[in-house]
This record gives C-alpha cells, structure tokens and sequence, in this order.
C-alpha cells in the first residue's frame, strides 16, 4: 500500500504507538501518567488551535477561554450539580460550540489582527468571568473534586492508566480528524483562506463562513480538552482559563509544526516534557519560555514536523516532477513516431528548447 | 449633579491615561503595520520602574517618571530591533506570537523582581480642589493637564520636528517614504520606543491611583485596543477622541450602572464596532 | 444568445466615478473585450460583475438572472470564473492543488464526509482530480503538475490561473491581463488557448494591454475612458473610431491602429 511508503505516516504512527506504550514504562508512577495524560489534553484543544491558526492562518488568542469554559462546565457540572460525567461532558463540549459559533458570527467578518484582537477580548473576557462570578465559579477558591468519567462497571477510569486510554483514544480521535480535514476539499478551502483571502473570494471559498465554521471547531477542540483536564485533574482553578494557557498552547504548536497533523502532539509531548523540568521555576518560566517563543517565530516558524515535512515534500515533488517529465517527453516522442524517438526521449531534457505550450523553467 | 461633575473629572482624567496609552499603540500599528500585543506589559513595566525610582531611591515624583520614561524608550527600541524588525517580512500572525511572548517575558520579569502581589505608589500630590461643589483630588487635576501637555508636545514633534515628519510620511505611505530618502527602519525603533515612553507616562501618572501588579497591563490591552480600533487603526485624532469617550463611558457606566460592569464596557465597545464594522469607524475606504 | 447584460452600471468611490453608466453585453460563444487607458475603470468593472464590489446603480443580468448584489461565492457558483492582473496563485502550493482549489466551489461534501470516508466523498475527489488534470492539460501546463507555483515561469503561471478559473466550470471566464508579463513571442500561443474557450463552452471577457493581441481575439470590444462608454464595436469599427484614436490610441506610441492601415 502507499501509505507504508509515506514517511508522514510512518512518524504520526510510531508517535501515536510510542505514546500508546507509556503505560508499559510509568504504569506505577501515578505522577508520570497524570503529566501526560495532561500533556494530551492540551494537546486537543492544540489540534483546535491548528485548525484555526494552522489551516485558516487566524491567530485565536481564545483557545485558553475554551480550554476554561470546558473545564469549568464538567467541573461545576459534576460538582455543584451532581450530574454524572458524560452527561457534563457533553453538555459542556456543546456549550462551547453554541459560544464558538457566537462568537465567529463576528469574527468571519474580522481577519488578520482585527481577528486577533478580537479573540484576544474574548479570552480576556472568559478569563474575567470565571475569576470574578464568585457565586457560580467561586473564583479564586476553585472547583474540587471533580468526578471522574463512570466507566459503567467495566473500566475504573480511577486508576491513571484507564483515564490515560480513555484521553488517548479521544486524541486519536483529533488526530484522525485533522488528517481527515487536511485532505479533503475542507481543508483545502482553509488553505486557500491563509494563503490569500482576496483570492480565495474569487474562486467562490465562502471565506468568511468558513472562518466561522473553523472557529466554531477551534472552540469544540478547546472544550473537549479542557473537560477532560478538569476530570484528570480533580481541582480546576482560573489559571485553566487564563491567557497563560493559550500561550502554552502557542508553545506547543509552534515547536511541533503549525498546520501540521501530527505537529501539535508532538510538541505537546516535548514541551509539556520540558515544562516538568522547569517545574521548580513554575512562576518565572516564561522569563525563559517568551524569548524561546520570539525566537521560535524568528528563527524556526515551520516546527519540527514542519521542518520533517518540507524536506519530505521536496525530495517528493523532485521525483514526483521528473516523473512527470518523463511521461511528457515519452508522449512527445511517442507523437513524433519514429526509431529515433527513444532517443529524443533520452537526452531531451538537455537539448528540448520548449514547446508552445511547454516553455523551459527559468529561473 | 456633584455626584456627576465629579465622576465627569474621574472620567477625564482617566481618558488622559488612555490617551498616552493608546496614542503610541496607533503609531505603532501606523507606522510598523502591527498591533503590538506587548503594549499593556510596556505600561505595566512604565508602573513598576516609575515605582522603583519614587518609592525604592526616592527621586522626586516628575524625574522618577521621566527616568522610567527614558529607560521605557530604550527597552521599546531594543523590543523593535530584537522581535519586530527580524519579523518585518514574515505572515502576519508571527509577529503577533512573538509580542504575545514579549508580553509573557516582561510579566515574568517583573513579577521575579517586585513579587506577584499587589503594591502600592503613594501619591505625592495630596490635597483636594472643589470644583462646582464637587471634590477632586489634585493627582487627577495633574493627570488632565499632564496628558494634554504631552498631547501638545507629541502634535508638536510629529507636525514641526524632523523625526516627527517622517514617523507621519511613512505612516501615510511606506514605499513612498523610502523612496525620498527616509529609513524605514530607524523610524521604526524611534516610533516603538516613543509609544513605550507615552505608556510609561500614562501609567506613572495612573499609579498612585490604582494598585501595582504584574497583570496590571492585561485590563488596558483589551481597552487600548478597544480604543484604538474605535479610532481607526493608526489614527491618532481618533485615538484621543476613542480613549475620552471610552473613559467616560466606563467612568459613568461604574457610577450609574454597576462597578462591576466598568470593566466590561470596553470589551462591549470592540464587539459592537467590530460587528458593525470589521476595520474600524474611523479608517478611509480603502481601494482594492 | 445574451449571456451577461449589463446596464446603466455605476460605482462610486467617495464622490469620483470609478464606473459611470457602462452598457454591455457579451454574447454567448465569443470573446468580448474591453480596453481602455489606466485608471479607466476596467478592473472596476470586473470587480462589479463579480461581487467583489456592490454597484451604487445599476444592474448586472447572467442567464436571465439578476446577479447585481450577489457575493462572489454565488456569482463563481453560478458560472462566472475570473482570474486577477496580479494575485495569481497561491504561492506555496503545486500548481495540480492550486487547481484543485478551483473545486472548491463544486464540492458538496461536508467535513463529515471527510472523516467517514463516504462514497460521495470518495466519487467526489476522484471527479475532482479528472477535473483539475484535465483542466491543467486542456492549457498545457500538466507536467508541471507537482510544481510550486512559485517556482514555475510566468506563462505557467498565467496558464494555471485560467486552468484554476476553467476548474469552477464556468460558462463565462474574466480575464484580467491574462497575458501581462508574458513575453512577446509567446503571447501568440497563448492568445490560441483564449480563443479556444469558446469551444470549449466559456464565453471570454477580457481585459488586455496588447493591442495586436485584442484586435487578433477579439470579437466585439468595448472601449472604457474615465469610468465611462468611449466606444463599441467590432474590432474593425474600433479602430476606425476616430473618438477611439483621440481619446486613446491616438495618442499611444505603438498604436496597432497605425501598423495594420499602413
């Protein structure tokens, strides 16, 4: 099959099979499994943020406030009011999609840094909520105890590695998701909105609904995370709304590759790695992580797997391109009939001055 | 109707803080092309150094300000040279990532050195003036005619003075102004490290008045922005009418509605003129 | 057949008439042209019929169907594709995907189509990829397939660009500047594929620069000067306009009008 010759695929599944065996190693150190299991987490409301910034070339700077409104509806859901988990976190996932879809019917009319700032005010505006509606949210005091997923007799999602396969298959749900969008005529559509907005119009994208569907779906990815973080977790706190967390996410997505499918859990994983290194430093790290970030952007925009990627695609197209040229002079020579035509074909890329329709590269 | 004279003065004076604050993001986003997402952290950092000279070594109110304004202006300068300049080329949403990890580097920085805790400047201008009945204190009255001083000053510098012209010819259009001989390049350090001087301003001016904290720079993000896109992005009459409207509008909307509904009148201000129109009141049609 | 009708078509910008009172009509089948000085409101008109910018007056007419507000996602999916002077292609992408862009407006699957792999998704991309092959082809540039549009010359570009607008299936294609850049000896080849659209099924409105070429393709030609009708006509009446030849070619250096009477 073609899929085993593709190295993007090959790396996303060593990744995902890799991540899958981490029970096997840290299955005791309930500390380990509770990291990353947080880790991924953040990494679907990463997948989010990839669809939005990766794809559609908006910043969101709201990702945190969804990450929030998520957690804090399956934290007070289940706490407050009693509900059971799944329900909570179906309600809360919904939730986030009703004020995703809200908001974009004001962010498509937006783009660049209108667009930003805009989401900028929204997550500010989440943010403030949440830490201040003390008689719902209990502000600084936080929510404790949050229940765990009912596993219905079968799974004790109590025990980290159950609630580790349950956040893992979710995620793999995301991944799949994002491999699904990226190649399809939706993806492509997102595409085209990044590259050129004015270009996208002509050839008839709906540029501004999609941008809102695109939110909408940044904001589902956000609250799906942030719900299964606060049942990880056991106690959610404003910070898990903050701009902090949209700045991670950020971290995130640009060491692994933005727009990439398997760029935000690998930068994820790494970061959320070196995050626990910094764990002593945990109020001053961005002393160190904000020039990272700024040096990031400036000297390595493209990620890891973007890097990966790009060189794959190059070594891709140059075969791929002298395929195609191959068969063009094939069938030129094929045209012309004739003994000597095979020969023409062999050393046509040197002497061919160009066709009408077929002019020479220039460079 | 004192209740209202004195929430008028409050309001005023608090727009004369958004003024200074607003007008340099606007120059800013005039001149480089960016919204400059690290402009509430300038402010916050102007706060805490303007703090540190007053309370700390104990210079007097006006050069603790100037000091923190002239340090502001250097750190603004090597802000543009080090993030903004190497990205001048790059997609929009770099530069924005890279201010947002700006913004998280000056919190961190400055909640390593002055704590996560509230602090607070004292005021060293006391006393009261009445004013049609109503009380206002003196820092406020010092506010108002601070913010219109510098307001003078800036038209001054950017309508008579050399560096002020070109910041202006390249505002209006960038090739052009190469063309004639003016650098881009060095217009733009002069124009982020003045923006970070005008916030520092704004915010040795406000903090006797409010509590210090790292975050302080986060609430006037979203109102700079607030104002500024009410104005028209890169509008300067529109960011000084935008920061007194939005003042007032807060001030009156704390007094008469609820206080803690202030906050969230700037928040409302960008969703309304967002939704009506997606870039700005103010801004001419541009052709495309 | 009248396949675009347009009428007493006006835009303002803050007080100047970029557009003034333009009639035209393209008729299905031929080439159409326009042509006028800078700033004569030729990229305006284009802009006007395909949603890019709402007339202040009045109406745009396709297939019988009254188009003068519509968005440009309606006006492309109702069959009218166009290409730009400038923003070509998108850059960062092989010139097959650029192309493939052109489906867009074509696709009905949804995303859940996507992620579940439908047969309708399925059926979907492969008529997308017929499509979009046979569209590269059909303008000569399909080896150059797997290309960065960056990468390719000039002509290729120009090429995909109409490929990508053919991709929308269009009846009637605008063109804007479709051959500026291209060098001289090989607008030739390409003024063919132009004429070869209407064949093919799509109706051409073209804007251009090079006269000789406009003359050669052109079956009727409208003549802009400020925003306004100069002129209409068979190329053989433009011409020998003398309106024409004051207000425009008369005063160009290398007028055509010149090298064919003499």
């Amino acid at each position: 099959m073609n899929a085993l010759k593709n190295p993007r695929i090959i790396g996303t599944f060593a990744l995902v099979v890799l991540i899958a065996a981490a029970p096997l190693f840290f299955a005791h150190e309930n500390y380990a499994m509770r990291v990353i299991t947080v880790g991924m987490c953040a990494a679907i409301a990463v997948y989010g943020l990839n669809i939005i910034l990766g794809f559609t070339g908006q910043l969101s700077l709201a990702q945190g406030g969804f990450f929030g409104i998520g957690a804090y509806g399956v934290g007070l859901l289940t706490t407050d009011y009693d509900w059971s988990f799944w329900s909570a976190f179906a309600v809360s996932v919904i939730g986030t999609a009703v004020i995703g879809y809200l908001c974009g019917l004001i962010a498509l009319r937006t783009k660049d840094e209108y667009f930003a700032i805009f989401t900028m005010a929204i997550g500010f505006i989440i943010f403030l909520v949440i830490s201040r509606w003390e008689s719902v949210t209990h502000a600084h005091s936080g929510v404790n105890n949050v229940k765990f997923p009912e596993g219905g007799g079968l799974v004790d999602f109590g025990s980290p590695v159950a609630m580790f396969y349950l956040v893992f298959v979710i995620l793999l749900i995301c991944v799949y998701i994002t491999y699904a969008v990226r190649r399809s005529s939706v993806g492509r559509t997102l595409l085209t909105i990044r590259t050129s907005e004015d270009l996208a119009d002509a050839i008839g994208v709906r540029v501004g609904f999609s941008k809102q569907l695109a939110f909408a779906a940044s904001a589902v990815f956000g609250g799906i995370g942030g719900g299964l973080y606060a049942t990880v977790v056991g106690f959610i706190g404003p910070d898990s709304a903050s701009l902090d967390k949209t700045f991670e996410f950020l971290m995130f997505i640009l060491v692994g590759g933005m727009g990439t499918v398997a760029g935000p859990l690998l930068g994820s994983m790494i970061v959320t790695f070196l995050f626990e290194l910094f764990q002593d430093f945990q109020a001053y790290r961005f002393i160190v992580l904000g020039p990272i970030i700024v040096a990031l952007v400036i000297f390595a925009p493209r990620g890891i797997i973007g890097y990966l990627g790009g060189f794959v695609d190059k070594r891709n197209r140059r075969r791929r391109v002298a395929a195609a040229r191959r068969s063009a002079e094939a069938a030129e020579s094929a045209n012309r009939g004739g003994p000597s035509g095979h020969d023409d074909a062999a050393d046509s890329h040197v002497t061919r001055s160009g066709g009408p329709a077929a002019p020479e590269e220039k460079k | 109707m004192t209740l209202f004279i004195q929430q008028l003065f409050n309001g005023l004076a608090l727009g004369g803080v958004y003024c200074l604050a607003a007008i340099g993001l606007t120059l800013v986003f005039g001149v480089l092309r960016i919204p400059n997402l690290a402009h509430g952290s300038l402010y916050m950092l102007g706060a805490y150094i303007t703090y540190f000279f007053l309370t700390t070594i104990g210079v007097p109110y006006i050069a603790a300000i100037g000091m923190a304004a002239i340090i502001l202006f250097v750190l603004g300068v090597g802000l543009e040279r080090l993030v903004f300049h190497p990205l001048r080329n790059s997609p929009h949403t770099h530069h924005m990532i890279a201010a947002v990890g700006a913004m998280f580097f000056f919190q961190a920085l400055a909640q390593a050195i002055w704590g996560a805790d509230f602090r607070r400047m004292d005021t060293p201008i006391t006393g009261e003036l009445r004013v049609l009945g109503a009380e206002i204190s003196a820092q406020r009255i010092v506010i108002i005619i601070t913010a219109v001083i510098v307001l003078a000053l800036l038209a001054w510098f950017i309508k008579r003075s050399i560096h002020g012209q070109t910041i202006e010819a390249i505002e209006q259009d960038r090739i052009g102004a190469s063309l004639v001989g003016i650098n881009p390049s060095m217009v733009s350090m002069l124009t982020l490290g003045l923006s970070a001087l005008l916030a520092t301003i704004a915010a040795g001016l406000v903090a006797p008045i409010n509590l210090l904290s790292p975050t302080m720079g986060d609430a006037l993000n979203l109102k700079v922005f607030a104002i500024i896109i009410l104005g028209g992005l890169g509008s300067l009459p529109g960011a000084i009418l935008g920061g007194f409207v939005l003042a007032i509008a807060e001030t009156m909307t704390a007094t008469y509605v609820s206080s803690a509904f202030g906050d969230t009148v700037a928040f409302i201000v960008l969703v309304a003129v967002l939704a009506i129109k997606p870039n700005g009141l103010f801004t001419k049609a541009v052709q495309r | 057949m009248t396949l675009l009708e347009i009428r007493g078509l006006g835009k303002r910008f803050g007080g100047l008439d970029a557009v003034k009172d333009v009639d035209l009509d393209v008729e299905e089948g031929r080439i159409t042209a326009v042509i006028g000085p800078n700033g004569a409101g030729k990229s305006t008109l284009f802009n006007l019929v395909h949603g890019f910018y709402r007339p202040t007056s009045g109406s745009i007419r396709f297939k019988d169907e009254d188009i003068t507000h519509s968005s440009p996602h309606n006006t492309v999916a109702g069959g009218i594709a166009r290409t730009f002077q400038t923003t070509n292609l998108f850059d960062d992408s092989t010139l097959l995907e650029n192309v493939l862009a052109g489906r867009i407006v074509r696709s009905k699957s949804t995303i859940f189509d996507a992620v579940f792999h439908t047969p309708r998704h399925r059926r979907e991309s492969r008529i997308n990829e017929d499509r979009a092959m046979e569209a590269l082809e059909y303008c000569g540039v399909a080896e150059y397939r797997h290309d960065l549009a960056s990468n390719v010359p000039q002509e290729v570009q120009k090429r995909t660009a109409v490929a990508m607008a053919l991709a929308t299936e269009p009846e009637l294609i605008l063109l804007d500047e479709p051959a500026g850049g291209i060098p001289e000896e090989e607008t030739a080849d390409f003024g063919n594929l132009i004429r070869s659209l209407p064949q093919r099924g799509v109706s051409v409105l073209l804007v251009e620069h090079k006269m000789t070429m406009i003359m050669d393709l052109a079956d009727t030609i409208l003549v802009l000067d400020h925003g306004q009708k100069l002129a209409f006509g068979v190329p053989s009446e433009i011409q020998s306009n003398p309106d024409v030849i004051h207000a425009y070619l008369g005063s160009t250096p290398q007028d055509p009008t010149d090298q064919k009477e003499k």
